[in-house]
């Protein structure tokens, strides 16, 4: 699975939540460049933001295509508000928890909540907060249209939807 | 979800306002009634959705839903149908569709030079609370 920022989803509620949670690892090769040690500062992996917004946008995303059985190309048009407090570091879990606030045929607006668990601390706190729109492709208010098939929603999605049996495995995809 | 009072023009516009710095990120004090949210805001196309759901959670009350139907607001349709947009101009029937269907729009000089690419340029922060105060009556 390519560019997937989530590893499992771990709750759903149809039409309204989603909950994703992603464990982040030093394998990731990204992290040592984020940060690096540099002179006498030793490395500092931690978890980037703009990632952390992407495994927003897919829990929340995923949420919005459920709605319509993955026929709507869903995709993240505005990040409206981001609030990101604390690093999430390698050996933590990270949750994202989506909620669906309004929805019409042009789009829907998701309100999501990030937090991760320490091990060290055996406990979950907040990260941040995140507020997003997503835009249904076909219903665009310019009126441009796009190519038939669904390039939004590939296997990996359903995928993850499939594992929590929300959906029956191996369900034809719906494009 | 507010209170089910009537609100007034001030509560109104204090609503929009804050509407609008949440939507669009703009300051307060550059939400004037004058201001076009194009232009002077800098909304995009997703930003007038964004607007919309933000005034319908604002203006709701368990009472009474503020259900914004699509087009009601902004006439985001005009653009695709070729009997009310000629060569890039709004036609005498759209100007007569969009004076019923969105008076809380001024049209003003747009009508000798109906182009409709300056069509979203009309609309105002004053066309938001006229939108607001009609729908709620």
């Amino acid at each position: 699975m390519r560019w997937m920022w989530i590893d499992k989803v771990v709750a759903y509620e149809p039409n309204r939540r989603l909950v994703a949670v992603k464990g982040v690892s030093l394998s990731e090769e990204h992290l040592h460049a984020h940060f690096a040690a540099e002179g006498a500062l030793p490395a500092c992996p931690v978890m980037p933001n703009s990632l952390i917004l992407e495994g927003m946008a897919q829990t929340a995303g995923i949420l919005v295509g459920s709605v319509h059985g993955f026929r709507e190309k869903v995709v993240l048009a505005k990040v409206a508000s981001a609030v990101i407090e604390r690093d999430v570091n390698p050996g933590e879990t990270i949750r994202y928890d989506a909620t669906i606030e309004r929805m019409d045929e042009s789009g829907a607006s998701t309100v999501g909540t990030i937090e991760r668990f320490s091990f060290v601390d055996n406990a979950w706190a907040p990260v941040g907060r995140i507020e997003m729109m997503f835009s249904h492709l076909d219903q665009n208010r310019a009126g441009t249209e796009f190519p038939e098939e669904n390039f939004v929603f590939g296997e990996n999605f359903r995928t993850l939807l499939s594992g929590l049996g929300a959906i029956a495995p191996g369900a034809k995809s719906p494009h | 979800m507010e209170s089910t009072m009537a609100k007034s023009r001030e509560e109104i516009e204090a609503d929009v306002r804050d509407v609008l710095v949440d939507a669009l990120g703009v300051d307060e004090d550059d939400v004037v009634p004058t201001a076009t949210l194009k232009g002077d805001l800098g909304a995009e196309s997703i930003d007038y959705l964004d607007i919309v759901f933000r005034l319908e959670k604002k203006f709701s009350t368990p009472e009474k839903p503020f259900k914004i139907a699509q087009g009601e607001l902004f006439p985001e349709n005009l653009m695709t149908d070729p009997s009310l947009v000629e060569g890039g101009k709004v036609t005498a029937k759209g100007i007569a569709l969009l004076k019923e269907r969105v008076p809380h729009v001024e049209l003003g000089s747009f009508e000798q030079d109906p182009q409709v690419t300056k069509l979203s340029g009309l609309f105002t922060v004053k066309s938001l609370c006229d939108f607001v105060q009609r729908k709620l009556g």
